[in-house]
């Protein structure tokens, strides 16, 4: 008796509103390539770092006061005197760093398979707009502890609307609303922080989600699995979504949700990265602290805007950094998507940009050195390098045959007996004398073994560059 | 190629400088020592309370970190007058402390959060006499700074030693020049005991946050662990047919 009510209760929802269809459509008839790597674990990962982020962020607003008078305070009351006030947010500081961690892997796997070229650009231009907001929703919530940190790196970032010729101090006056960093700019970044931003965000990925499932997911192959399809129009290459991959993404939730623990539990500051040490200063307007440092998502583009001497064009080069990877493409003349399958020119032209994608990151936290701006001129220009080149280098590139079906590589665990072969092979058992006087063998690493392996690998590294 | 990719990898470590600063020593920082935590709240009281308030603390909170009785707390530890609920503010008002020493005092609250352990443990230690300052000491850790040192009684008085590097006078050593009430390592032992409790004020949780630490990443250990056993069940269709394409073409 009972659960025909409940029957009914859902037949009466399922009447007026698509449940089922939706369903079907977006999950359990939504067809995605079968050969899915570790690097397709970081779509849905940010999904649940956005979930984190809302949920945790609601319970910070409780507590916390959007007053510069009292912001500062009202943290450390939420770090000491709120239960469990000092996990939510820690959970909410880590969540932000990891937020960027996870995206910047999202975004290079789509920069190595190919993802954002055609029939794919506008998921790439929407999870562009998506890290344009996670940025400002990152720059105005550092503002919000209000420590010395918040205060002068919002300073130094707002002063560079400054540089903009003729409107250039009036829009900077009309960002702060006050002559320097006041109560007045910590309302208004409290407002953006926790409710316009936010909507944005959620609308974005919305809309990344609506073009992804049009087009169909790309692979770590490049092929488009929709051009094989059996007699009832399944993508032969293509498996349900649900169940499969909403299984396989629960165990990345929890392998990256072991890490993020690690990071909450034992190491909240991660030495000064995710947490500055400077910020545990309330802001002072009076004192400029030595050394004004951005937290790590932003540091290669501030050392690119150090880099550059004059600061209108620091601004243009920094707004420039991220402006270019919109058009990426269109730049991308190459005919083929995976990097399995594109010539070694694009392989190097791309380690060149991770190098110098990190040098400039960690030239970002240091000061300006003379040394240290040499260097970040010569990383800048290879970064725009990558990009404003790839019209050139990609068309000469000497592809391979990508094959009309998605291919099988090992996976992890098919990994797993290789890795013991290594073992095995750069180690021997040595007879050991015990503390008792017993023989017993022992495996012991062996030079010369260890070496030879180690050539082998970076022989095989060098060549997978070609 | 090959050679300018080795380049760019080392260059950004080639490019960092040495920093010439003072060297710090290291702390012995032991938050699971209620002990040495009283007394360094005692000491603080003592010594620091008179000028620098460390205003997000209560003393009932001590009472249950140190796992003592909230009368003990009184007794021993908070200043005569004070309440159990009582956060630790100093005595001292701003407007009298910007007339003595030209600024108020900073709240210690968080001060080994941003400054670290081995920081104030060398800081503290480092005083030395210098008759051009105000209060007739300077700091080897920060230079000019404008505190005086409050545990002179303790330490006695250092001067300073230098040694002619490259060219420049630099500061490398203190040197007891008139012993206090307390020996070198008696009074080691003083500061740590205070920065121990700074440590502890920074983040009271954290030994809390620590223990359940474990049971968090184990239970994600499990989960994880259910979670790939799972997931190999259902992907068990999938390696099926791929075989029997295989086999079919």
């Amino acid at each position: 008796m009972k659960s025909k009510h409940l029957a009914d209760c859902g037949n009466w929802i399922l009447k007026r509103f698509p449940l089922a269809k939706l369903w079907n459509e977006h999950m359990a008839q939504y067809y995605a390539p079968k050969n899915f790597n570790f690097w397709y674990f970081f779509g849905s990962l940010a999904l649940l770092v956005l979930v984190n982020q809302i949920i945790t962020g609601i319970l910070l607003t409780m507590n916390y006061k959007p007053d510069a008078k009292l912001a500062f305070d009202s943290v450390e009351y939420i770090m000491r005197d709120v239960n469990w006030g000092w996990l939510i947010r820690y959970m909410h500081s880590t969540g932000a760093s990891a937020f960027f961690i996870v995206i910047y892997l999202h975004m290079f796997r789509g920069i190595i398979y190919g993802s954002f070229k055609q029939p794919r650009e506008l998921i790439w231009i929407f999870g562009m707009l998506i890290y344009l907001c996670l940025m400002a929703e990152a720059f105005m919530g550092y503002l919000l502890p209000w420590g010395q940190m918040s205060f002068w790196g919002a300073q130094v970032i707002i002063s560079l609307f400054s540089a903009i010729p003729i409107v250039g101090d009036e829009l900077a006056l009309w960002i702060r609303g006050d002559y320097v960093i006041s109560d007045a700019t910590l309302n208004r970044f409290f407002a953006f922080h926790v409710i316009a931003i936010p909507l944005i965000l959620i609308m974005l990925v919305f809309l990344h989600l609506v073009a992804l499932h049009e087009v169909g997911s790309n692979n770590p192959d490049g092929v488009e699995i929709k051009e094989s399809k059996d007699p009832f129009g399944v993508p032969v290459d293509g498996i349900p979504f649900h169940p499969y991959y909403t299984v396989k993404d629960i165990v990345g939730v929890g392998v990256f949700l072991f890490f993020f623990a690690t990071v909450i539990f034992y190491m909240p500051e991660m030495g000064g990265y995710f947490l500055e040490h400077a910020n545990f200063i309330p802001a002072d307007p009076l004192a400029t602290p030595e050394h004004i440092a951005p937290l790590w998502y932003f540091t290669p583009f501030y050392a690119i805007l150090r880099a550059i001497p004059d600061k209108f064009a620091g601004v243009i080069g920094m707004g420039g950094a991220i402006f270019v990877l919109f058009l990426l493409p269109w730049l991308d003349r190459g005919p083929v998507k995976s990097i399995r399958y594109r010539g070694g020119i694009y392989k190097k032209a791309l380690l060149l940009f991770v190098i110098s994608f990190f040098a400039l990151g960690y030239l970002g936290t240091q000061p300006a050195t003379p040394t240290a701006t040499i260097f970040a001129r010569i990383f800048t220009v290879i970064y725009f390098g990558f990009f404003l080149l790839m019209p050139v280098y990609t068309r000469w590139e000497k592809t391979k045959r990508v094959p009309a079906r998605v291919t099988h590589q090992p996976t992890l665990e098919e990994r797993i007996q290789d890795l013991k072969q290594l073992f095995d092979e750069v180690t021997v058992k040595k007879p050991v004398k015990t503390a008792d006087g017993k023989l017993v063998l022992k495996r012991k690493p062996d030079p010369e073994r260890l070496k030879k392996a180690g050539i082998r690998i970076v022989k095989k590294l060098k060549d997978s560059l070609d | 190629m090959r050679k300018l990719i080795t380049t760019l990898l080392i260059l950004p470590f080639v490019a960092m400088a040495a920093g010439g600063e003072y060297k710090l020593d290291d702390a012995q920082i032991d938050l699971t020592d209620s002990l040495s935590l009283q007394r360094g709240a005692k000491n603080y009281v003592n010594y620091c309370l008179g000028c620098h308030s460390t205003k997000h603390i209560r003393y009932i909170r001590m009472a249950y970190d140190f796992n003592i009785e909230e009368e003990r707390v009184l007794e021993e530890i908070a200043p005569e007058g004070a309440n159990i609920y009582d956060t630790m503010h100093s005595a001292m008002n701003g407007h009298d402390a910007e007339k003595w020493f030209g600024i108020t005092p900073p709240d210690l609250s968080l001060i080994a959060r941003s400054r670290g352990a081995d920081w104030l443990y060398t800081y503290l230690r480092s005083f030395y006499v210098d008759k051009a300052k105000t209060f007739g000491v300077n700091n080897a850790v920060l230079k000019d700074v404008g505190m005086p040192n409050p545990l002179w009684q303790l330490q006695g008085l250092q001067q300073a030693v230098y040694r002619n590097i490259s060219g420049k006078e630099k500061l490398t050593k203190l040197r007891i020049s008139e012993p206090g009430k307390l020996s070198p390592k008696e009074f080691d032992r003083f500061v740590n005991d205070l920065v121990n409790f700074l440590v502890y004020v920074g983040e009271p949780h954290q030994l809390e946050r620590k223990r359940i630490g474990k049971y968090v990443l184990f239970y994600l250990l499990l989960f994880t662990v259910v979670a790939y056993l799972l997931k190999k069940e259902y992907w068990k269709d999938i390696h099926k047919k791929e075989s029997t394409w295989s086999n079919l073409r």
